[in-house]
C-alpha cells in the first residue's frame, strides 16, 4: 500500500471534462436523437398576425392528407389541457397553449398536426387555412401604457401587467412608501445625471432549439417526457398537474441539452401540448423546434426601459439613485416573466454605498413574444443602468471612472451588507477586483494608447464597469419551486461511487466538478465516480440549473450527502479494522488508521463489507447511500470589474472591440478551466448585446429579426482574445465558499463596451448611446448628429 | 423516389429517398448517425457540417439525392480504430466545448480548415470557423483547440 501512487487533490485543478468524450464523437443523445417505436411527429401551425381575432380555421385538407394522424385546433386542445400556469404571484391573464379565439403575437400557435414524419406534418400544417381579423398591434412600449393602439387583455387596463412596484429606501413591508430620504438626496445634490436608457430585447438562441418527446403508456397510465430543459423536476411537476396525473406517474428526462441560457427554464406550450396529445392518442410523439420557430416561440430576454437619475456631490460622492423601470414583457406571462425585472430593482444598489435609492417597476403587455429569464435575468439590466450612470457622472466630473467607483464602494468591513433594495450581500472586496483589473489591463498605459490613437485622428475609447451579481438561487422563500437542491451519494458494492444531482446541466460540466469533489472527499480516483442527472426516474428530487446555482447549491448538496455516507462508511471501517472512526483517513483508494499505512484496507473491501455486514455492527443498517437537501440561508453575490477598449471607424461608424479584460470573483473555484469557459461565454453574450444583437419588430408586430440571417449571433471573428483574472473572496453562505459564475460575464461587459463607445465619440459631445452599437447610428453621430 | 449510392464513413450505402429529403435527415434518420446536428434552417449555424469528398459542407442545405456518388465523413467517422482524431483530442484538452451541440460541426469545419491550411494564424482560424455558431464558449477555447491540433500536426512550426 505504501508504494501506491498518491492521488492528487482535484478540487481547484483544471481537470478535463468527463462529458467530452461522448460529445466530441457525436455520441451524445439530445432530444432530436431519440426515436421510439411508433413515434409520430408534431408540427405547430402558427399565427402570421401579431394581434387579431381568429374567424375560422379550416383543417379539412390537412386532416385528409396521407400520413396525417390527427389535427387539433386551439378549441380542441382546450378540451384536454387547462390554461398554462405561471410561477410568480403576479396576476396573469388566461394563457392557452394553443390560441382559442384571439392571437396576441406573431408566432402564437393556432393549430397542431400529428403525422407520420416531420415532412408530412409540415405539409399538413401548411395546408391548414387560418382566417384572422387583424387588430391594431401594440408594439411601442410607452404608447402601450396609454392603452393605445389597443388593449391586449381586457382585464389589464392600459396593458399594465404590473402597474407599479416600488423598491428601495423607505418602502415598508405594508407597501407604503416614504420618499423623504430620496427627495433629500436629490435636494442636496451638486450634480444630477439624468438619462433615458434602453436595455433592448434579445433572443437567447441556444444552438440546440427546443424539443420534446412525450410518451404516454395507456397500459401503465404513466408518462415519460424527454425535453430540452434546464429543470426536469419542475417540468415533471407541471406536466403531471396539467395532465391530471400524479408526480409519481410522470418521468421527466433532460437528456443531453444543447444550451439553455435561461430560456429552457420555462415549461412551454409545446411540452404541455405534446404530453396531452400523447395521452389522448396513446402514442409517442416528437416535436422539434425549427430555428425560425425558436425566434418566435422561445422566450426573449431583457427589454427594459429605464429613466435613471443619479445625485452626487462634485467630489464624486453618490447621494441618491432613482430608477424608473418599464419592462416590455410581450403578450403573456410565462413561468418567471413578471419576476425577472424585480431582480433589476433588487440589484440597483450595485457595488456602492448609496444613501437613498428609489426604484419603480411597471410591466407592460405588447404583441410580442413573451420575455423571461435570459443569462443574467434582470441583473445585467441593473448593472447596465447604474454603471452607465456612474460613467456619465465620472465624465461630468472629469474623474477617472475607476476612481469615482472606488470612492463609493461598499467597504470590506461592511459585509454582510444590507442593501437599500432588500438584499444582503454575503462578502465582497470590490477594490481588490478593481485594482486587479486596472493592473491586468494596464489601465494607465491603455489611456496613453488611447490618447496617442486620438492624436492620429482615430476614434478610440476606454470603458470600465464594476458589477455585483446575485447567484446561488434560493433560498426557498425566494423561489416558488423551493430554493434547495438535492443529492444522493451511493458507494456501490464494488467501491465505485454513484451520485445523483438535481442540478441538471446543459454544458456547465457538473459531471466533472461534482466528481472532482467526491473523488477528493473519499480519496478515490475520479474514474471511479459517476454523476447522474437529468432524469426524475433516477434523481429522486431536484430543482434545476439556473441563476448560477448548480455549484453553490447543487455542489453543496453533493458535499453534504457525501459527508453523511462517509461518516457511515467510517463506522463500518472502524468495526472491520477494530479502530476508532475518528482515527481513519480516506486516501489513495484505501481507508487507513492515521499514521499507520500498513493498516490500510481497500476502499472496495469496506464497501463490500457494508453490503454483506457479517457481523453487522450494533445499531447500524447495511448499505452505503444517503441524501441531502441543501437549503442555503442566502444567495451569493459574486462581483468583478470589466475593462474594454474599442475603436470606431470614422468613415463607416463600424465599432471594433480591441480589448476586453475581465476580473471575476466567484469565490472558491472547483475547476478554473470550466470557470474560464463560463466567463468567456457570458462575455460573448454581453458583448453581443452591446454590439450586434437586437430583436427588432416592425409597427405591425412582425419580427424582422426572425432568423440567423437577420439576428446577428456573434461569430468567432467578432471577438478579441479575452484577458481574464480572478480574485477570490469566498462566501460564508455554503461550506464550499463557491459563489457561482454562469451569468457573470454578461454583467460587466455590456456597460463597459457602451462606455468605451461613448468615450470614443467624446469629441462629438456624446453623453450616452443606446445599444446595440449599430454602425449607422454611430456614423450619424460622427456626421454631426447628437445622441 | 430517387436511388442513391454513396459512401458514409467508409461504408457503402444504397438508398431510395424522397427527392426533397435533406442530406442531414438522411444521415440522422435513415443511417441513425445523430452526431450531425440541426441548429437552424437558413444555413448559418454550421451544426450540420460534414465532409463531402473531403470538403466541409452544411448538410442541411444539400438534398440526399445530390450526394449520390459522394464520399461523406461525419463526426462518427473521424476517430480511427477507437483513436480520437487530433482535433477531438484538442477540443477535449482545451475545453473547446460546453453543451456540445455545435461541436461536431465545429470539429468537421476545423478538419477541413486544417486540411487546407495546416498552420493557420489565429485570425485565419477565426475566419475559418465564422460559418459555425457556438453560443456557449465565446470561441476562445475553440480557437485554442484548433491551434493545439495544428501545432500537433505541424511540430516544426
Amino acid at each position: 500500500m505504501a508504494t501506491a501512487p498518491m492521488l492528487p487533490k482535484l478540487v481547484g485543478q483544471r481537470v478535463k471534462r468527463r462529458e467530452d468524450p461522448r460529445l466530441i464523437q457525436g455520441r451524445g443523445t439530445y432530444v432530436d436523437d431519440i426515436a421510439l417505436v411508433g413515434m409520430q411527429h408534431v408540427v405547430f401551425k402558427r399565427s402570421d398576425v401579431a394581434h387579431g381575432r381568429i374567424r375560422a380555421i379550416d383543417t379539412r385538407a390537412a386532416a385528409a392528407m396521407d400520413g396525417v394522424e390527427a389535427v387539433f385546433t386551439g378549441a380542441d386542445i382546450a378540451k384536454i389541457l387547462p390554461p398554462m400556469p405561471i410561477g410568480t404571484p403576479f396576476p396573469s391573464p388566461e394563457h392557452r397553449a394553443v390560441a382559442v379565439d384571439t392571437v396576441r403575437f406573431a408566432g402564437e400557435a393556432v393549430a397542431v398536426v400529428v403525422a407520420r414524419d416531420r415532412y408530412v406534418a409540415r405539409d399538413a400544417a401548411d395546408a391548414i387555412v387560418v382566417e384572422i381579423d387583424p387588430l391594431p398591434a401594440v408594439v411601442d412600449l410607452e404608447q402601450a401604457m396609454t392603452g393605445q393602439p389597443a388593449v391586449i387583455h381586457p382585464e389589464f387596463a392600459n396593458n399594465l401587467a404590473v402597474p407599479l412596484v416600488p423598491g428601495g429606501t423607505g418602502v415598508k413591508p405594508d407597501g407604503t412608501v416614504d420618499d423623504s430620504a430620496i427627495d433629500a438626496a436629490f435636494a442636496s445634490a451638486e450634480v444630477v445625471i439624468s438619462q433615458r436608457m434602453m436595455n433592448h430585447r434579445l433572443a437567447p438562441s441556444a444552438i440546440e432549439p427546443r424539443g420534446v418527446v412525450a410518451h404516454y403508456e395507456p397500459g401503465k397510465g404513466t408518462m415519460t417526457i424527454w425535453s430540452s430543459t434546464q429543470n426536469p423536476h419542475i417540468l415533471r411537476t407541471f406536466i403531471a398537474a396539467l395532465n391530471g396525473m400524479g408526480q409519481d406517474q410522470v418521468r421527466a428526462i433532460a437528456p443531453e441539452v444543447g444550451g439553455g441560457f435561461g430560456a429552457k427554464i420555462n415549461i412551454y406550450a409545446e411540452e404541455y401540448v405534446c404530453s396531452a396529445i400523447s395521452k389522448a392518442l396513446g402514442i409517442p410523439l416528437k416535436w422539434n423546434e425549427d430555428r425560425t420557430e425558436a425566434f418566435v416561440a422561445t422566450t426573449h430576454g431583457r427589454d427594459i426601459l429605464a429613466y435613471v437619475d443619479l445625485a452626487a456631490k462634485r467630489d464624486g460622492t453618490v447621494l441618491g439613485l432613482r430608477m424608473r423601470l418599464i419592462a416590455d414583457i410581450g403578450a403573456y406571462n410565462m413561468l418567471l416573466t413578471a419576476a425577472i425585472p424585480t431582480l433589476t430593482q433588487m440589484m440597483a444598489n450595485a457595488t456602492y454605498n448609496i444613501p437613498a435609492i428609489r426604484t419603480t417597476l411597471t410591466e407592460v403587455f405588447t404583441n410580442k413574444t413573451p420575455t423571461d429569464a435570459y443569462r443574467g435575468a434582470g441583473r445585467p439590466e441593473a448593472t447596465y443602468f447604474v454603471e452607465r450612470a456612474m460613467d456619465m457622472l465620472a465624465r461630468e466630473l472629469k474623474m477617472d471612472p475607476g476612481e469615482l467607483r472606488r470612492k463609493n464602494f461598499i467597504q470590506p468591513h461592511q459585509f454582510p451588507f444590507a442593501t437599500q433594495s432588500g438584499a444582503v450581500y454575503d462578502s465582497g472586496d470590490y477594490a481588490k477586483a478593481l485594482d486587479l483589473a486596472l493592473k491586468t489591463a494596464n489601465w494607465e498605459q491603455l489611456k496613453r494608447e488611447r490618447d496617442a490613437a486620438r492624436a492620429e485622428g482615430r476614434l478610440v475609447g476606454l470603458g470600465l464597469s464594476m458589477y455585483v451579481e446575485v447567484c446561488g438561487l434560493g433560498p426557498s422563500a425566494a423561489l416558488p419551486t423551493g430554493g434547495w437542491e438535492h443529492a444522493q451519494v451511493t458507494i456501490e458494492r464494488d467501491g465505485r461511487i454513484s451520485a445523483t444531482t438535481g442540478a441538471s446541466p446543459h454544458g456547465q460540466g457538473n459531471e466533472t466538478t461534482f466528481a472532482q469533489m467526491l473523488a477528493d472527499q473519499f480519496g478515490v480516483p475520479i474514474e471511479h465516480v459517476t454523476i447522474l442527472h437529468g432524469d426524475t426516474g433516477i434523481v429522486k428530487q431536484g430543482i434545476g440549473t439556473f441563476g448560477s446555482r448548480s455549484q453553490a447549491v447543487g455542489g453543496t448538496a453533493i458535499h453534504l450527502a457525501g459527508s453523511k455516507v462517509k461518516a457511515k462508511m467510517a463506522k463500518f471501517a472502524a468495526a472491520m479494522m477494530e479502530a476508532s472512526e475518528e482515527d481513519l483517513v480516506f486516501e489513495n483508494g484505501t481507508i487507513a488508521v492515521k499514521g499507520a499505512p500498513a493498516s490500510a484496507k481497500p476502499f472496495a473491501a469496506i464497501a463490500s463489507y457494508a453490503y454483506v455486514p457479517v457481523p453487522l455492527p450494533p445499531g447500524m443498517e447495511p448499505g452505503l447511500s444517503d441524501e441531502a437537501f441543501w437549503e442555503p440561508a442566502n444567495n451569493t453575490y459574486p462581483f468583478g470589474c470589466h475593462i474594454s477598449m474599442l475603436e470606431i471607424d470614422r468613415q463607416t461608424g463600424e465599432p471594433t472591440l480591441l480589448k476586453l479584460v475581465a476580473v471575476d470573483d466567484a469565490g472558491n473555484l472547483i475547476n478554473p478551466l470550466i470557470v474560464e469557459g463560463q466567463i468567456h461565454g457570458g462575455l460573448a453574450q454581453g458583448i453581443g448585446q452591446a454590439m450586434i444583437e437586437e430583436v427588432v419588430y416592425n409597427e405591425d408586430g412582425q419580427l424582422l429579426t426572425g432568423s440567423f440571417m437577420d439576428y446577428a449571433l456573434p461569430r468567432a471573428v467578432d471577438f478579441p482574445r479575452f484577458e481574464l483574472a480572478a480574485s477570490v473572496t469566498p462566501t460564508p453562505v455554503n461550506p464550499l465558499g463557491a459563489k457561482g459564475v454562469g451569468e457573470a460575464g454578461t454583467l460587466g461587459s455590456t456597460p463597459c463596451i457602451v462606455s468605451a463607445a461613448v468615450d470614443a465619440l467624446s469629441e462629438f459631445g456624446v453623453k450616452h448611446v443606446d445599444m446595440m452599437l449599430r454602425p449607422e447610428k454611430l456614423w450619424r453621430i460622427i456626421q454631426g448628429g447628437r445622441s | 423516389m430517387a436511388k442513391i449510392a454513396l459512401t458514409v464513413n467508409g461504408k457503402r450505402r444504397l438508398a431510395d429517398v424522397e427527392p426533397r429529403l435533406l442530406l442531414v435527415h438522411f444521415l440522422r434518420e435513415h443511417l441513425r448517425l445523430t452526431g450531425t446536428h440541426v441548429g437552424c434552417d437558413t444555413t448559418q449555424c454550421g451544426a450540420c457540417t460534414v465532409l463531402i469528398d473531403g470538403r466541409s459542407a452544411k448538410s442541411c442545405t444539400i438534398f440526399a439525392a445530390q450526394a449520390d456518388g459522394a464520399e461523406i465523413t461525419t463526426i462518427e467517422g473521424l476517430a480511427v480504430d477507437g483513436e480520437l482524431h487530433p482535433l477531438q483530442e484538442a477540443f477535449w484538452q482545451e475545453h473547446g466545448l460546453q453543451c456540445g451541440f455545435c461541436t461536431p460541426g465545429m470539429i468537421m469545419t476545423a478538419a477541413a480548415l486544417l486540411a487546407d491550411n495546416p498552420t493557420p494564424s489565429e485570425r485565419e482560424i477565426r475566419e475559418g470557423i465564422a460559418g459555425n455558431f457556438c453560443r456557449c464558449t465565446g470561441y476562445q477555447h475553440i480557437v485554442n483547440a484548433i491551434q493545439h491540433a495544428s501545432n500537433k500536426s505541424a511540430p516544426g512550426r
